[in-house]
């Protein structure tokens, strides 16, 4: 969107797509006074001299829980309201009180977007039409998270009868910054401006029409903003379950008010089994886990760096060094690779996974955890510690205490060969932090750790939120380079995330049994930079698309980063991204062509139970305009993630995660300007005046019309 | 600019076309048809320019610029010359149907070729109307106003008036055409061509509305006098008309003499 000119050019516009209406004449909607509005889809000509749509925004939406419902929603037709830009906090008052033309449309500095300011808006919603917030550039110095101190809490392991010291953060508030506005219901829409050209246009139009002069009231027209997003599902989970069921029950065609966030976990198989049996009680995994979304206050907005990406990166740099070493089939346990989606919603993904080992639908059943590593927010290590931490409650039991001993003395031998990396113990009496151990160990008490890097609170100060990007954990590039050589940069932050990976592979090698090669194990910075710039910087790079299938090049979007938000058509971006990741980096190429590849049940050698096969567009040639394809052989697989609450139709549960987001029909922003109602009224009694005034004089005329207008005599009847 | 507006503006462009047609059309069947059919002849010249403009536009490559400005005054130039030939075509097609009509109907006269010509007219004039404003119209429902890219803020109502006069003047045009038609008097059809093309290009003249409102509301009046004249009044059906007098008035005044 282009800012309009002061001195406008004279040009004749002729409507686009109006080509019966068009040149009856030279009406005046078709001279138009044009300045540089370039090729707009939709809208005739008068439209487009009206509004000005903004097209880069994310909305927040409705999302709905067992009980409660948080986020935002707008009137059917839109929200309209005069627009105030309130760059400090002083500006509030204009709105809240002094303003003469309520409701008002605050367009609030990033900056500003805090709760108590939230708090004074919640306060007065009649003269509140809506909120837009700016993207704060650069990130608000005191920190920003809009999600709560205890996420999750209520789904994880601690509660009042199990190590009740512990449940609700009673210990540790983990996300101490968070003021929980991201869980707050609003009754006025909240939209986020991500394009800063837009941002300015809209000050501009509001220095041109909205500034009072001398504080006298503002003169109208007055620019105006209006915002919609409509939700359909209110109340809770309950309600809009039960009425999309009533309606797809009894109706032809139902009109389904929310759906439940669900997605797919990828996991993925050291040694590969046979899927559609179950593994043998003596078979023993290692389970390393980690998470693969994150969220924020807004819809598809999840840049998620820290929270999410830095730990799934780790993670994928550590398969692929592990399944390097030489004597991986000969080893005596396996290893399980899992990437949980929806742990961000009270453990979807995890819990799930739990739910399925317990009823025998997953190969790998709970008795088969040896034991269970997990990643969680790695990449903000202080002075290189990365802490260990560990369930005290579940360690009152002697034989869990000594596995779990085990456990952190692997982990702790493995980190020696890495001097960048020092593993430290905690204190025995700290509860775990949000993860998706905290499911298992609910089911059965195995022994599990959780590296992050911090040892009590996050390090992450803007966890869930918009702010949570790339800059967060210090991926920068140097300038002026091209995207393909940004690829291959390696950043300091890929190099100590890939130094925890080798730890990570180290452990998990000499947990699984392996003794002779752990220390030839070695994650590549590259591939860890590659993986970080892809997820964090620009999706739709080489390599990417080199190691995708062909329908899927669109999920690499254009330009920018992928959102890590699990929303509800699945699978999603990511998701499909990391399981062709894993594939490409611990799967082999076999030589099969693309029939065989979709279709491996007609090869004798190779088995579907056991592997899964994916046919990928593959690099560009030496000319660069074909791919050179071939078939990919791993065990990076799909399983689908819905929490169990929907499968069991216990909507209204408080053990398995319940979270549903709301279905809309219209999301969309614009601006323009609106005039007084004096000017309105007017316009109306002027045509009432000449529709009353037309009346009485064709009436007069039309009664006398015989006296006004002679008709042509005939010859003949002249009257003297 | 929401319902206010939208009502206003409405009123002001059709509010005389509704008044004529309430007391004057809608009474008798069959001035109904001659006024849609009118209107359809309009819609036809209509379509016909518009396949001149796109034939235009096409061989132009939809360039943009000065050229932009010059196919709109050539495609105004060549709607305006289809738009009175199609009102000759309806004279045309009125004269044959008049020998039909007086065997259809033979208890009441036949329409008089004066009524037909301010029907046509009329119809054309609605026609124009609606299809020039009623897009206007549809947008002006919204909640906002013309004014963000620096347009005049008064768009909608000075298109409703600039819709009013343009109706009106098609009826009057209808009545001075058809009346030069019938005295095989040419100099009135170059006059209403001419005056037709005059009103056309003052609309290039916006949004300096000033100047083209003003000057086309003053050729209203003036063609409107015109018509008046040509429609059978005179100074002295005037003058009868205000002071109320009958038409038998003048026979009165005659035998008495």
């Amino acid at each position: 969107m282009t800012t309009p000119s002061p001195k406008s050019i004279l040009v004749p516009e002729i409507p686009r797509g109006e080509t019966i209406a068009a040149p009856h004449y030279a009406h005046i909607n078709q001279l138009l006074v044009l300045d540089e509005l370039t090729g707009l889809c939709g809208g005739n000509s008068v439209e487009r001299k009206i509004y000005i749509p903004l097209n880069k925004t994310a909305p927040c939406v409705r999302l709905l829980n067992a009980t409660h419902q948080i986020g935002c929603h707008s009137s059917i037709s839109g929200d309209t309201g005069v627009i105030h830009v309130v760059e400090k906090e002083e500006d509030l008052q204009w709105v809240l009180t002094d303003g003469p033309n309520p409701p008002y449309m605050v367009l609030l500095e990033g900056a500003l977007f805090t709760r108590k300011v939230m708090e004074k808006l919640k306060g007065s919603t009649s003269r509140i039409a809506g909120l837009a917030v700016s993207l704060a550039k650069p990130s608000p110095a005191a920190g920003f998270s809009p999600s709560v101190q205890c996420p999750n809490d209520g789904f994880g392991l601690y509660s009042n009868s199990y190590g009740p010291e512990f449940a609700h953060c009673r210990d540790i508030q983990w996300n101490y910054l968070g003021d929980g506005l991201a869980y707050e219901d609003f009754s006025f829409p909240i939209f986020l401006l991500e394009d800063e050209n837009e941002t300015n246009v809209i000050k501009q139009c509001y220095r041109d029409h909205n500034l009072s002069q001398n504080g006298s009231a503002p003169v109208f027209p007055l620019c105006a903003m209006q915002l919609f997003s409509h939700m359909h599902a209110v109340l809770s989970t309950v309600t809009c379950m039960r009425r999309s069921s009533i309606q797809s029950t009894f109706s032809i065609n139902p009109e389904i008010v929310c759906d439940p966030l669900s997605d797919y976990n990828v996991w993925s198989m050291l040694k590969p089994i046979n899927t559609s049996g179950t593994l043998e009680p003596d078979d023993k995994v290692v389970v390393v886990a980690t998470q693969l979304d994150s969220r924020s206050f807004f819809w598809n907005v999840a840049p998620g760096a820290e929270s999410a990406v830095a730990s799934f990166v780790t993670q994928l740099a550590a398969a692929e060094a592990l399944y390097k070493a030489p004597d991986v089939a000969t080893l005596p346990r396996n290893v399980m690779f899992v990437f949980f989606q929806g742990e961000t919603f009270d453990y979807i993904g995890s819990s799930r996974m739990v739910y399925d080992m317990e009823r025998g639908k997953f190969p790998v059943q709970l008795e088969n955890i040896d034991s269970f590593v997990e990643l969680r927010q790695v990449a903000l290590r202080e002075s290189l510690e990365l802490w260990m931490h560990t369930d005290p409650v579940s360690q009152k039991n002697k034989s869990v205490q000594s596995q779990v001993e085990h456990l952190l003395t692997a982990l702790e031998e493995s980190g020696a060969g890495v001097p960048t990396v020092i593993l430290r113990r905690l204190n025995q009496s700290q509860p775990l932090p949000p993860s998706s151990l905290q499911r298992f160990l609910r089911a059965r008490n195995i022994s599990g750790v959780v590296l992050t890097d911090h040892a009590t609170v996050f390090h992450n100060r803007y966890y869930h939120s918009i702010y949570d990007t790339a800059e967060n954990i210090n991926v920068s590039y140097p300038g002026q380079q091209s995207p393909e050589e940004d690829l291959d940069f390696v950043t300091d932050t890929a190099k100590a995330l890939a130094d925890v990976a080798t730890v990570l592979g180290r452990a998990l090698y000499q947990l699984a049994g392996g003794t002779n090669f752990r220390d030839t194990i070695q994650a590549d910075p590259h591939t860890v930079t590659r993986l970080l710039y892809g997820f964090l910087v620009r999706a739709n790079n080489s390599w990417f698309q080199s190691i995708l299938r062909q329908d899927l090049r669109s999920y690499l979007g254009d330009q920018g980063p992928l959102q890590h938000y699990i929303a509800v058509s699945s699978p999603t971006n990511t998701t499909y991204v990391v399981q062709y990741a894993l594939a490409n980096l611990t799967g082999k190429v076999v030589d099969l062509t693309r029939e065989q590849c979709q279709d491996p049940s007609k090869v004798p050698s190779e088995n579907k139970d056991l592997y899964e096969y994916m046919w990928v567009q593959g690099p560009l040639n030496s000319n660069g305009t074909e791919r050179l394809p071939y078939c990919v052989r791993s065990t990076a697989r799909l399983v689908r993630a819905v929490s169990p609450a929907f499968e069991l139709g216990q909507w209204g549960s408080t053990e398995y995660s319940t979270w549903t987001e709301s279905r809309w029909k219209d999301i969309r922003a614009r601006i323009f300007l609106i005039a007084s109602k004096e000017l309105e009224l007017i316009t109306l009694a002027v045509g009432f005046g000449v529709l009353v005034c037309s009346l009485v004089i064709t009436y007069c005329i039309n009664a006398k019309a015989d006296v006004l207008f002679i008709a042509p005599r005939e010859p003949g009847s002249v009257s003297f | 600019m929401t319902a206010a507006v939208f009502f206003g503006c409405a009123f002001i462009a059709f509010g005389p076309a509704l008044a004529l047609y309430i007391f004057t059309i809608a009474t008798d069947p069959l001035r109904i048809i001659f006024l849609i059919v009118g209107a359809f002849f309009w819609l036809i010249s209509l379509l016909l320019s518009s396949l001149v403009w796109f034939v235009a536009r096409a061989i132009t490559d939809n360039r943009d610029g000065p050229i932009e400005k010059y196919l709109l005054i050539f495609g105004v130039l060549v709607s305006v010359l289809i738009q009175e030939m199609f009102r000759f075509a309806y004279y045309r097609l009125l004269k044959k149907a008049n020998e039909g009509l007086k065997t259809i109907n033979p208890d009441e006269p036949a329409p008089s070729m004066r009524l037909l010509a301010y029907v046509s007219g009329l119809g054309f004039g609605i026609m124009s109307g609606v299809f020039s404003f009623v897009n206007t119209l549809s947008d002006s429902l919204g909640p906002g106003t013309v004014g963000i890219h620096g347009d005049s803020p008064y768009f909608f109502l000075n298109s409703a008036f600039m819709t009013q006069v343009i109706i009106l003047l098609h009826m009057f045009w209808g009545i001075i055409f058809f009346d030069g038609c019938e005295k095989k008097n040419w100099y009135p059809l170059l006059a209403v061509i001419l005056t037709h093309l005059l009103v056309s290009a003052l609309t290039f003249l916006n949004p300096q509305y000033e100047i083209s409102l003003v000057s086309a509301y003053m050729i209203m009046v003036l063609t409107g006098i015109w018509a008046f004249f040509v429609a059978g009044g005179s100074r002295r059906s005037l003058k009868r008309y205000l002071l109320c007098q009958d038409k038998n008035f003048l026979l009165y005044s005659q035998r008495s003499r």
